[in-house]
């Protein structure tokens, strides 16, 4: 006699609301656990103290917590920016690009037109160019998409190594002192396109990435645009039987993506860092598709979801220095508090239950 | 008992969430019979199948094999207990002969000579009448078929079950296939045949077996079967099979089509010259075997579909000047103010966004007229609760994924809105397929009311004998040419199957 399967998975009724944030609450206290024995397995620390020294390193004094925030913002900014396109089911990994294009575009205006412009119009002819550039990226790979079915994964993939050429050129053309093979602070002197301060060094971003939440949550849910994104994503067929014009929407909302992302790059280059280096992005870019997808393209809980993220990381610095660890530490645990999370998707879509002994020999 | 058990089913159940599709199905395939398994669309036959086929695996219960129970865990499983499965959807590969798809994916030393023979010998043993050599794309639907039928004898299979072989037929070609099938089971095969056509299940088989919404609800002797017993144990209670056809009033042409030629992406010309009109306060039936153009008739008259040569015509109700129709995309005919409602085949796929509720799906007409950027989700809104009261909708509210409703609940959010749009034009292609008895009725209804309204509808259809109780007039395709225009109060089903089969037919249209 064949063997059969000890488990049977089968789908399951859509859990009430309540039902599946418990389970999710539920895995996440798991998945704490489990990396709290992991923690004590491989490394004998506690792991109580090394959740103690995560939070502390993400939020343990003003300073802190201001970093925190605003990397939260620029995650969560990114992570909006991605999210129309994804939602339109076009699979564009090229938000990195589009990022770093706009911290060019912004270098190039701040390095070039330093003494030509009064300050106020130096930052509005720099967010145009970054608005400008990361459209230009976002355009492309949907035109070619649009006209002629070309992959639109590859090309934006693509896209990014072109930016990042573009970047390394650029920082050696602009490199100072000569080379340093770095650009250093843009305008430290005269502070010239630098973004000005609201309160402090990091009120500024926060702002506009909570705008820019509020904006695309309206926009996904109440706008035509938003509706015919859905549309699009669901079945272009049953886009054009409705009447939308699925070229146009497709080029539209990846420039609409791209120049966003480009936004953030505004934000990195003129108002956090101050400075352009092909690894300013930090690989936000794609961090960004992941906490789009993992928060169901919700605005809302994408804040949540870059909190987490970045929470982690920045815990991870600590811990490494604070518990003489090593810093891909943090990113293990990580990556396990993902797995649980990501696993917990499949529980809550399917059932399943141990097979009974239902042969009796015959 | 005389006969051993060929297949024999215990207490077989699958669930799929919270739908029970087969519930604790007791069944069995006597050896050297043909047993029909009737049942409406939806009631299960297809997954009780593919539990012994392999795809499916079943959640609870005993399947038996020649009296020994067994374990069918993969389509493999299936094929090592001789059991082989005709599905709907044919899987050949075109550029190859019927012999090379015969023997592909079989293990040992490749032999053609020797395979060639073999399958020429099946063939004769059991009538059936195609040629080994013969590519597949040179071939109709029914040789097809017969190629999928001679892969699983050439393999050993001893059980065969046909899922609904005959829906792509011609009543010929079914006659044909009947043919074969007594021959197999003269010679001790044993066979399953899935359909809801009555008459072909009093022609074909020795024995009925009836599913209703997953339940079995028992077998008779053919012999002592008609159709209305049949019926009656397939709805459950008893209905009249007649469609009411008023007769039409102040018909007028609404749509004029002339020279109609389109070729799809490939170049292949899939509307040849086609010339018919289709006239308000009339439905108008549209016959042919699946893949005669049909979709592509619809398509092209909503703008959908690139039209190559001819034009569309409409003439408007309220007597204004004609308007050319050819060319314009479906957003340009809603502009020039042509009410036009389209069911199409694929209704979650073209017709519906199935992640949305109902109120999300009437948006799709409507989403346009919201304030500036805005959506307007009142209306829409206000549109889904209609219909779900009017046409009793089974879901738990209008937010609900149309996916996740049944196939009638689907057709129904689709037609209501169609209708809703107060339409011209109203076309619908397949309106009933996979429906039960009591919605097919439904939408029967509305269609004729439609029509009594004056609007011109279409009706793509497939089961004959329907298109001939509702429709007022038929057009018939093959191979993208018209080949009649019959007036379906007068024409027969053996016309009608022949104008099938009959390109250019040259009948005139009697209109």
């Amino acid at each position: 006699m064949r063997k059969q399967s000890l488990f049977h998975i089968s789908k399951r009724d859509t859990l009430p609301l309540g039902k599946a944030l418990l389970i999710r609450g539920g895995i996440l206290l798991l998945a704490l656990v489990f990396c709290g024995l992991v923690t004590t397995l491989l490394t004998g620390q506690n792991p109580i103290s090394v959740y103690g020294t995560i939070l502390s390193g993400a939020f343990g004094t003003s300073r802190r917590i201001g970093v925190t925030a605003r990397s939260v913002a620029i995650l969560l900014g990114i992570s909006l920016a991605v999210t129309p396109a994804f939602k339109m089911r076009f699979w564009n990994i090229g938000a990195e690009g589009q990022t770093l294009i706009g911290c060019l575009a912004t270098t190039a205006c701040m390095i070039t037109l330093e003494d030509k412009l009064p300050n106020a119009a130096l930052i509005i002819v720099s967010l145009i160019a970054a608005l400008l550039a990361g459209a230009l990226w976002g355009f492309l790979p949907a035109f070619f998409k649009a006209k002629w079915n070309t992959n639109e994964t590859l090309f934006t993939l693509m896209m990014n190594y072109i930016a990042m050429q573009l970047a390394s050129f650029f920082i050696i053309v602009w490199e100072v002192p000569k080379g340093a093979g770095k650009i250093g602070i843009i305008n430290q002197s005269t502070r010239a396109g630098w973004l000005p301060e609201i309160g402090n060094a990091y009120m500024l971003p926060i702002l506009i990435v909570a705008i820019m939440t509020g904006f695309m949550y309206i926009y996904l849910t109440y706008s035509k645009h938003g509706y015919e994104i859905a549309v699009v994503g669901e079945s272009q067929r049953t886009a054009s039987y409705a009447g939308i014009k699925v070229d146009r929407v497709i080029i539209r909302t990846m420039v609409l993506s791209g120049a966003l992302c480009a936004l953030m790059g505004f934000l990195l280059t003129s108002g956090v860092d101050h400075t352009l280096t092909t690894t300013i992005v930090d690989s936000r870019g794609f961090t960004a598709v992941m906490v789009s997808w993992m928060s169901k393209f919700n605005p809302f809980i994408m804040i949540a979801s870059s909190l987490l993220l970045v929470t982690m990381d920045r815990g991870a610095s600590e811990v490494a220095s604070a518990l003489s660890l090593n810093h891909s530490f943090a990113d293990i645990l990580t990556g396990i508090i993902l797995f649980f999370i990501i696993a917990t998707e499949f529980f809550i879509t399917y059932k399943v239950t141990l097979r009974k002994n239902s042969k009796k020999e015959a | 008992m005389e006969n051993k058990c060929a297949i024999k089913m215990e207490n077989i159940t699958k669930r799929f969430g919270s739908v029970v599709a087969n519930n604790a199905i007791n069944m069995e395939l006597r050896e050297g019979e043909i047993l029909s398994l009737l049942g409406e669309n939806g009631s299960g036959k297809t997954t009780l199948m593919n539990m012994l086929s392999g795809i499916y695996f079943p959640d609870e219960g005993q399947i038996y094999i020649h009296d020994k129970p067994v374990t069918i865990a993969s389509p493999k499983d299936a094929f090592d207990l001789g059991i082989g499965m005709i599905h709907q959807h044919f899987k050949l590969v075109d550029l190859f002969t019927a012999t090379e798809n015969i023997i592909l994916g079989l293990e040992g030393k490749l032999d053609l000579n020797n395979a060639r023979k073999k399958v020429q010998e099946i063939c004769d043993r059991y009538g059936f009448d195609i040629d080994p050599d013969m590519k597949i794309y040179d071939m109709s639907v029914s040789q097809k078929q017969t190629v999928e039928i001679v892969k699983v004898l050439y393999r050993g299979a001893d059980i065969l079950i046909l899922d609904e072989p005959t829906a792509v037929l011609t009543p010929q070609e079914t006659e044909k296939l009947f043919a074969v099938m007594r021959n197999m089971k003269a010679d001790g095969k044993s066979l399953i045949i899935i359909t809801h056509k009555l008459h072909e299940v009093l022609e074909v088989s020795d024995r009925v077996a009836v599913l209703r919404k997953g339940e079995y609800i028992g077998d008779v002797m053919t012999k002592d079967a008609d159709q209305q017993s049949l019926t009656d144990m397939m709805v459950g209670h008893s209905v009249t099979l007649n469609i009411d056809r008023p007769m039409p009033v102040n018909v007028t042409p609404r749509l004029k089509l002339e020279g109609l030629t389109v070729f799809d992406e490939l170049g292949v010309k899939r509307l040849d010259n086609v010339s018919f009109t289709i006239n308000a306060g009339e439905v108008l039936g549209v016959a042919g075997v699946a893949g005669s153009g049909q979709r592509e008739l619809l398509e092209s008259i909503a703008g959908l579909y690139p039209i190559t040569s001819g034009s569309v015509t409409f003439y408007p109700p309220e007597g204004d000047t004609p308007q050319e129709m050819a060319g314009k995309d479906p957003m340009d005919i809603r502009r020039a103010g042509i009410a036009m409602s389209f069911v199409p085949e694929d209704r979650l796929g073209m017709g519906l966004v199935g992640s949305m509720g109902m109120t999300g799906n009437m948006m799709l007409r409507s989403w346009r007229k919201g304030k500036g950027v805005f959506l307007n989700r009142k209306d829409p809104e206000a549109l889904a609760q209609r219909i779900w009261q009017e046409l009793e909708v089974v879901t738990p509210s209008t937010n609900f994924p149309v996916r996740r409703m049944s196939g009638g609940n689907v057709q129904k959010v689709l037609v209501g809105r169609e209708i809703a749009q107060q339409p011209s034009v109203l076309m619908t292609a397949y309106a009933v397929r996979g429906l039960d008895i009591n919605t097919s009725y439904t939408i029967y209804n509305l269609l004729t009311e439609q029509k009594m309204k004056g609007v011109a509808v279409v009706y793509v259809g497939e089961d004959l004998d329907v298109l001939l109780e509702l429709c007022d007039r038929i057009v018939v395709l093959c191979g993208g040419q018209v080949s009649g225009v019959v007036d379906a109060r007068t024409t027969n089903k053996l016309e009608v199957g022949a104008l099938m089969t009959r390109v250019g037919g040259g009948a005139a249209e009697n209109a």
